[in-house]
């Protein structure tokens, strides 16, 4: 059996021993039960969220690019739950669900999506551009792997101003071979950045499974630069944010960096133009759908924990389907871009021009 | 009401899909996710799944069928209800401002900071004369300033690359009175006018004036010119070339009066050789042949077409050959070899109403006619006073060449061909 | 005022606004310890300690992305490209990241980072070597890029440049780090988007930034001497924001065109000014803009030959004497 991390993390997860109790990890056992039905509500809306935006992209509402978290949601819920005021997030193009689980409304997502002015980036960005710095969340960004350096950026700047906090850098399995993503780990290792590197693998970089893309195991390189390094389940929230705890930990309060593989799955294709039956059975799909489902899991949890029930899982799916439906309709409802928004945002200095200090022309058209 | 399941968008660049088959049939139930049917796709075989719980009440269209996106394909719900009747739909509108996902997008806007399309003019630009070569090359700025000056591009002479009219150009051709054409001193302004004489400008000498400049201020520095004067009796010139422009007005012949003089000069020359010669130094050069040049004035200076071989040349052929030399001097468009090598030259400002005058000779010829204009004056015949038609000629003289007797000879060969005009029809 | 060397003026710069601001950081390769490459960042670290002036390992993608972050939380990176012919090893981070993330956001982020380094050919080290940027840089809108031709220029326009809240790519130049030139003792900026008449004449314009300025100032002085003509030398000193209008004005008194660039012709610079003059001045112009570019090739090594490959004082005379034609 391969080790599974170098740290001592209580998480570690050996098929040889009983399933550790997640539930009562120090992260976990401290949670209120209010606090539980809200990180549930969370992954629900995710789900519920993604769902209604791929049937507006069928519906032509929605353009270019659409790739949907569905399967994955105990992983940005757990891991963006952990998060104190200093810790920030940045991740790739699968986006929607660390967007709803650092706390960004559905309206202004949706508005994104259909490319209205009202959308959380004024239609500019589009689904793969999410951000918030409100919220510590920094996108949201289409190159695969392009923004893991700028995740360790983000740890050298905590450092460099002297907080205690650590800078959740997500990837997908696809992006660990990009150089630039070996040059973040350098980085991230030789200055000592409180950066934790998370690998969100769903088993799949597009149509291209894990063993056919990458030589050796993901985190495990980690140990080439001298990094802390793990991998866990990520169909279990409890287990994922029982996992993290500690890495974050680490990262804050020692200034260590790590890279964390958290497996987990996505039911939809690469992206919703990816049929998705060239590379994988839909047996697998249905396998994964039935045992681990991460809302099913933690539904099943907390109904066992009373801290959920029928009725209240009813009514909880009812809103989120609801909360969708209201945020079709305010995205429907929102006017496009003018044509004179396609130059602002550009430049700081013409978005503010009494603070402007150069002369000359900026744009040439 | 029944939700209606419309052929998805399943590609970022599908247009159209074909529902391959029907998984369900009217009648079943269907929950949320099921698989209702595949579609195929520009890119893949899809599957098309319900978002819809309730029975399958309607199929519209059969397995097989290509629809456009957006096109009813199913209706999802309760039984019995009632189920809209679905027109041909068109895929959603697109929204009318930014471009639409491709590849059906209608017409991209144009950006707002784009200036209007049509390109307006700011001043009418002067059609150039109709070039047989082709189109005016000229500068924008020079153009501009054409419009601006009144100036007629057609016939200045550019001195950009290639021929191209430049700023400098205009300038000069304005300072010329340059509109261009036969009379550059005709059109004066209009009497009583109160404002400038003319603008005020610093105007850069132009090529064709500053050769002028150089030439005649040599052959004023080096050549000691003398002047001879006579006067003649024009009559039976203008009469004859009266009689033979009537006589043969239907072969187009038109002799003018400098064609005469042409004719004489050469004939002249024959008889007084020594005019025919050029000062070099130390010899001179006595020239077999009579290549009799005439003044022609143009935009900006004056140039001298060459009859070359005048000496061999009947007056009509002397006649037929300046006629176009002189259109085309006016029109800049003389080769060099056409404005070079005269031996003697004529100068007639007669045409301007000057009675007399004395004009420079051209180096490196010894000596050049100036003809005056023909006057009605009293003159003495057989002791009584009678209307003559008087002309006055002025020979300068190079004295280095040509001594007085010499020139005074030459006059008096001028005077006599040009009394008995017929001679000159020889 | 005194008499300093171009790479002085830099560090002058640098030293002054690591000074005035806690966030600004120097990184970039043998930028602390070695003193740096070219010498620009020598004596820093003594200053300013390890904390402000950082050495990194060769991974410009990753430095330059690790900077792009950092400064979305506030801190003002002046990152150093050793040559900006290594821009090309961090595309990504730059052309796609810097240029886009405030776009990209809708405007809730700002990237105040500064690429600075050397970007020029005439010292013989080849095609990979010798790249000049400043067109490629500048096609992206949500970047500056500014190119200094003097030590006074390149100590005002740095701080203008770092002060910036959008990424500015600062191009230098190996050859004029050497060159000297009066800069004043008391503090000065130098805004963006300013060009510099650096001579006036009344028969030609000639634009040009960077060491080309220095070239075509000797052509001037040459033209004036040999052939009476009276040449008007405009520096740039910023691609974008671009001062188009002191160009123009330059055109309307001199009615002749010439841009002179140490560029390949194809979209350089040039081609951009040449489309704004003829779009602008159309009826102004006396004759066609002419352009006196690098030879259209990689970068020769051979070291004559790579002189007459780039523009020199005898190259602009030529394409003077025919602009004037």
């Amino acid at each position: 059996m391969s080790k599974k991390s170098n740290a001592t993390a209580e998480s570690q997860s050996d098929a040889t021993t009983a399933k550790p109790d997640f539930a009562g990890a120090s992260a976990n056992a401290s949670l209120s039960a209010e606090k539980k039905i809200e990180l549930y509500r969370l992954m629900l809306r995710i789900r519920r969220f993604e769902e209604r935006s791929l049937r507006a992209y069928q519906s032509k509402k929605i353009g270019g690019f659409l790739h949907l978290y569905i399967g994955q949601e105990a992983v940005a819920v757990g891991c963006c739950s952990l998060m104190g005021k200093d810790d920030h997030v940045i991740t790739a193009y699968r986006d929607h669900g660390h967007a709803i689980a650092v706390g960004m409304e559905m309206n202004p997502l949706m508005a994104e999506l259909y490319g209205k002015a009202t959308g959380c980036s004024k239609g500019k960005g589009g689904s793969m551009h999410f951000f918030d710095p409100s919220r510590n969340y920094w996108g949201g960004h289409g190159v695969v792997g392009g923004q893991v350096p700028i995740g360790a950026g983000l740890a050298y700047g905590i450092k460099y101003k002297g907080l205690k906090g650590a800078c959740m850098t997500f990837m997908g399995d696809g992006a660990v071979n990009q150089g630039a993503v070996h040059e973040a780990y350098n980085l991230a290792a030789l200055w000592d950045l409180p950066v934790v590197f998370v690998i969100e693998n769903n088993g799949y970089s597009m149509g291209t499974s894990q063993a056919r893309s990458s030589a050796g195991e993901l985190a495990r390189r980690a140990e080439g630069y001298g990094m802390a390094w793990g991998v866990c389940d990520g169909h279990d929230l409890y287990e994922v944010r029982a996992f993290m705890a500690g890495f974050l930990d680490a990262a804050r309060e020692k200034s260590k960096p790590a890279v964390v593989e958290v497996r987990t799955y996505r039911y939809r294709g690469h992206s919703v133009a990816d049929p998705d039956n060239t590379y994988r059975a839909k047996a697998e799909i249905e396998e994964y759908r039935k045992t681990k489902d991460p809302i099913q899991v933690f539904q099943s949890l907390l109904l066992a924990e009373k801290v959920l029930d029928d009725a209240l899982v009813e009514k909880i799916d009812a809103e989120a389907r609801a909360e969708a439906e209201v945020s079709a309709d305010f995205a429907e409802a929102s006017p496009f871009p003018d044509i004179s928004d396609i130059q602002k945002d550009v430049y700081w200095e013409a978005d503010n021009p009494s603070e402007r200090k150069s002369g000359g022309r900026l744009f040439f058209n | 009401m029944a939700n209606i399941i419309e052929m998805p968008k399943l590609s970022d660049t599908m247009t159209v899909g074909t529902l391959v088959k029907w998984l369900k049939k009217e009648g079943d139930a269907v929950k949320s996710g099921d698989i209702l049917a595949e579609v195929e796709t520009d890119k893949a075989t899809m599957e098309l799944e319900s978002f819809f719980d309730g029975t399958l009440l309607s199929v519209f269209i059969p397995a097989g069928s290509q629809v456009p996106i957006g096109a009813a394909l199913c209706a999802v719900g309760k039984p019995g209800e009632k189920v809209a009747a679905p027109e041909a739909k068109a895929p959603p509108a697109a929204p009318a401002a930014p471009p639409d996902a491709p590849p059906a997008a209608p017409a991209t806007p144009a950006p707002a900071a784009a200036p209007a399309a049509a390109p307006v003019s700011k001043a009418p630009v002067p059609p150039a004369a109709a070039d047989p070569a082709g189109r005016v090359k000229i500068s924008p700025l020079a153009r501009k300033l054409a419009v601006e000056k009144g100036v007629d591009p057609a016939g200045v002479a550019g001195t950009g690359t290639g021929g191209r009219i430049v700023r400098a150009d205009i300038l000069s051709a304005k300072a010329a009175g340059g509109k261009g054409g036969s009379a550059p001193f005709a059109g004066g302004a209009a009497l009583g006018a109160k404002g400038p004489v003319q603008e005020e400008a610093l105007v850069p000498v132009s090529n064709i004036r500053g050769t002028i400049a150089r030439r005649l201020l040599e052959s004023k520095i080096q050549i000691p010119h003398y002047y001879l004067d006579i006067e003649i009796d024009a009559g039976p010139l203008l009469e004859l070339r009266a009689e033979l422009n009537a006589a043969l007005e239907q072969e187009g012949v038109k002799l003018s009066v400098n064609d005469f003089i042409l004719k004489a000069s050469a004939e002249a020359l024959r008889q007084v050789p020594a005019v025919n010669c050029s000062w070099e130094g130390t010899a001179i050069r006595h020239h077999s042949a009579a290549h009799v040049s005439f003044a022609v004035a143009i935009e900006d200076g004056l140039i001298t077409p060459v009859i070359r071989d005048a000496h061999l040349k009947t007056i009509f052929a002397i006649s037929a050959e300046a006629k176009p030399l002189g259109k085309r001097a006016k029109e800049k468009k003389l080769a060099p070899d056409e404005f070079t090598g005269g031996t003697f030259c004529v100068s007639n400002l007669g045409m301007m109403g000057i009675d007399r005058f004395a004009a420079i000779i051209n180096p490196p010829n010894a000596a050049i006619l100036a003809v005056g204009t023909t006057v009605r004056k009293p003159v003495v015949k057989d002791n009584s006073i009678v209307i003559g038609q008087r002309m006055s000629l002025t020979l300068s003289a190079d004295h280095r060449v040509v001594d007085g007797a010499v020139g005074a000879a030459f006059l008096a060969a001028i005077r006599d061909l040009l009394e008995r005009p017929s001679l000159l029809l020889l | 005022m005194s008499q300093i060397q171009y790479r002085e003026a830099i560090r002058q710069a640098l030293a002054e606004e690591l000074t005035r601001d806690p966030n600004v950081v120097v990184l970039g390769e043998e930028v602390a310890q070695f003193h740096g490459a070219y010498k620009v960042t020598e004596g820093l670290l003594e200053k300013f300690g390890p904390k402000r002036i950082v050495d990194t390992p060769i991974s410009e993608a990753g430095f330059i992305g690790m900077g792009l972050g950092a400064s979305m939380l506030g801190v003002r990176p002046v990152i150093e490209l050793m040559f900006w012919s290594f821009y090309s090893v961090a595309f990504d981070q730059i052309l796609n990241n810097a240029a886009n993330v405030r776009y990209m956001s809708g405007g809730q982020i700002q990237c105040p980072i500064v690429i600075r380094g050397p970007a020029n050919g005439g010292t013989n080290v080849g095609a990979t070597h010798s790249h000049t940027p400043e067109n490629v840089l500048a096609n992206h809108p949500g970047m500056k890029v500014v190119v200094p031709s003097t030590p006074y220029d390149a100590k005002g326009l740095l701080k203008s440049a770092i002060r910036d809240n959008d990424p500015v790519m600062f191009l230098e130049n190996t050859i004029l780090y050497g060159d000297k030139g009066e800069v004043p003792a008391e503090e000065y900026l130098i805004p963006l988007g300013k060009a510099d008449i650096k001579r006036e004449g009344t028969d030609l314009t000639i634009v040009s930034y960077g060491r080309a300025v220095i070239q075509s100032l000797a052509a001037a002085h040459l033209l004036q001497q040999e052939h009476n003509v009276s040449v008007e030398v405009i520096d740039l000193r910023s691609i974008r924001p671009l001062d188009i209008d002191t160009v123009l004005a330059s055109v309307r008194k001199t009615h002749r065109a010439l841009v002179v660039e140490e560029q390949k012709p194809f979209c350089g610079v040039g081609a951009q000014l040449a489309y704004m003059i003829q779009s602008e001045a159309f009826d102004e112009l006396d004759g066609p803009i002419a352009r006196l570019s690098t030879i259209d090739a990689p970068a020769i090594y051979s070291p004559p030959v790579e002189t007459e490959q780039l523009p020199n004082p005898q190259r602009i005379l030529r394409a003077a004497i025919e602009a004037l034609g």
